[in-house]
């Protein structure tokens, strides 16, 4: 069976197709000291998919995100990126191939304008030196100009032309979650993590930020990968789930089949039921 | 009223050399949120060094050209700070990713330490000048506005006009380009920072070389005032009130406060100085930034502290 045909979002947009695997984890553990974080997880990410992974509180998602993410480094396992393994990394190393990622308790740059949070997304792609920079010389000024423009998009795009000038520590907490989002996609990712993006949201502004995942796939066809635990939303959303309980893969699949997996029901409403 | 202009002067060509010093200790913080105890350290060790390197290098020039040995002091000089920088990375810094405010403040009190032994232990412990060819004598200025004139010290001139091209290319560097908004990002949080592929490492031996090469003016002009000695520890000291006045993260800030402090210190001890028995100017610097603090705990400048409840 297509998958295409069981998500109605991707129906909306005929052409927004999935691509190769860009991702592969095959047989992930994690361990801090005696704890289990993670044992023995497969499952891949393809090119353009929206890919959730759920699971209870406690279930091991975050830590999959940071693997994902170059944070932790698991003790067992491969990581493949487009086909070739990926060494031990910093997190830095994981943005430059193109992993951006939001967060779960927003990590903002408090002090600076919602202008100057996002321009940071646009570090990497920024080619002059800092003899360069700090001469404030032309090739640096028009790069400058170059990727405030590009930022300015992301603005008009999530919808926060109002708050651009505003220090982003006064911001409420739903334009602070959009902030972040914005600079995680100056960085134009190949694969971007949001690491619960609803949490904390009202009824509103969760409604606005699957618009925003919807439109980003849809019209930058970045692969993204999302945790979340309100079930309701993941399903709406994504095109494949994968499903995390104790730091064990418990389903993987389709929004449906993961609905109507007897592990992920017991998961989610105990065994009794 | 000629007294009083020539007073203030004076107080304003001291101020903007506190402005010299303060600059270090606000430019770590906003690059990294480390109050660093350090920068008094740094000016001796970069003082020191530019001394030696100098004395060294027309000792083997045979004293022929005091411009190239102080051309040769100012890049060895120079050379120091860049090792000191990526030290403290290396071996400090580094270890210490994700760590409270207080444990960082701790560690350059112990930096302050380890740079104050080995600089003197490279350099020696003697009391040494610098001649960069400061013009020593006073000129009479503003002859035609002000009956018999105002004297300034052109040295002070020189230090004051120096140190205020500094501030200003330092201001445009971390306000306007990229590399100054990654210093200000770690600064606000590492995590964060390297999510968006900012290396931390580099970052902050790019932001100890900054507050190295300010050491390394600062310590060249104090150093031609009043000698290369210990004591070059203290001037660090002194910068300490006008940091809490101006703000620690704001690069104008610590010039302002600089000028507020060195010309209310002369005026103080000018004109309320007689009527107490004099001694003002060691602590006034001290109480007006108690009273600042009281007011606007972030300084006059600083950025405002928001806490969301």
């Amino acid at each position: 069976m297509n998958m295409t045909d069981m998500n109605p979002a991707a129906v909306a947009q005929p052409g927004r197709r999935f691509g190769d695997v860009i991702l592969d984890l095959q047989n992930i553990s994690l361990r801090f000291g005696g704890v289990k974080a993670l044992t023995d997880i497969s499952f891949n990410i393809r090119e353009h998919e929206v890919r959730a992974i759920i699971g209870p509180n406690g279930a091991g998602k975050s830590s999959m995100l940071n693997v994902i993410n170059g944070v932790y480094h698991p003790q067992e396992g491969k990581i493949m990126f487009r086909g070739e393994e990926r060494k031990k990394m910093e997190p830095h190393m994981a943005a430059q191939q193109g992993i951006a990622r939001t967060f779960q308790n927003i990590a903002l740059f408090k002090g600076m304008s919602v202008l100057d949070n996002i321009m940071t997304g646009r570090n990497l792609k920024m080619k002059t030196n800092i003899f360069q920079q700090a001469l404030w010389i032309g090739a640096a000024r028009n790069e400058e100009i170059a990727h405030r423009e590009k930022v300015e998009e992301i603005i008009d795009f999530l919808e926060i032309q109002h708050i651009r000038k505003t220090p982003v520590g006064a911001l409420p907490y739903g334009l602070q979650k959009r902030v972040d989002l914005g600079r995680a996609l100056a960085m134009e990712p190949q694969i971007l993590l949001l690491d619960e993006p609803m949490a904390g949201m009202n009824v509103e502004e969760k409604q606005d930020m699957c618009r925003f995942i919807l439109d980003i796939s849809d019209q930058f066809g970045t692969t993204i990968v999302l945790i979340e635990h309100d079930m309701g939303v993941v399903m709406d959303i994504s095109d494949r789930v994968v499903v995390l309980d104790y730091g064990k893969k418990i389903g993987d699949g389709t929004p449906d089949e993961v609905r109507n997996n007897q592990d992920v029901i017991n998961a989610y409403l105990g065994s009794g039921h | 009223m000629g007294f009083f202009i020539e007073t203030m002067l004076g107080g304003l060509m001291t101020g903007m050399l506190y402005a010299l010093v303060a600059l270090g200790f606000v430019l770590i913080f906003k690059a990294s949120g480390v109050f660093n105890f350090a920068q008094g350290a740094m000016v001796l060790v970069a003082a020191l060094a530019m001394a030696r390197f100098s004395e060294w290098a027309n000792a083997a020039l045979g004293g022929d050209s005091l411009f190239l040995a102080n051309v040769i002091g100012i890049i060895g000089a120079g050379v120091v700070m860049f090792i000191v920088a990526w030290g403290v990375e290396r071996f400090v810094l580094r270890k210490l990713v994700n760590q409270e405010g207080a444990t960082l403040l701790m560690v350059t009190l112990g930096i302050a330490y380890v740079l104050e032994g080995l600089g003197q232990t490279f350099f020696g412990s003697e009391i040494y000048s610098i001649n960069v060819g400061m013009p020593k004598d006073p000129v009479i200025m503003f002859e035609g506005l002000i009956e018999g004139g105002v004297m300034i010290n052109k040295e002070d001139f020189i230090a004051a006009a120096l140190a205020a091209v500094l501030v200003g290319g330092l201001t445009i560097f971390f306000q306007k380009t990229a590399i100054g908004r990654a210093l200000r990002a770690v600064a606000d949080d590492h995590q964060a920072a390297q999510s968006v592929g900012i290396p931390l490492n580099k970052t902050w031996v790019i932001v100890w070389c900054v507050a190295g090469l300010v050491a390394l003016v600062a310590g060249i002009i104090w150093g031609s005032k009043m000698g290369v000695q210990f004591s070059l520890v203290t001037v660090a000291l002194r910068a300490l009130p006008v940091v809490i006045l101006g703000g620690l993260t704001s690069v104008p800030g610590a010039i302002v406060g600089g000028l507020i402090i060195g010309v209310g210190e002369k005026l103080s001890e000018v004109y309320i100085g007689p009527m107490v028995g004099g001694g003002i100017e060691i602590w006034f610097a001290y109480v007006m930034a108690l009273i600042v603090l009281l007011f606007r705990p972030q300084g006059l400048f600083g950025e405002k502290i928001i806490n969301r409840v």
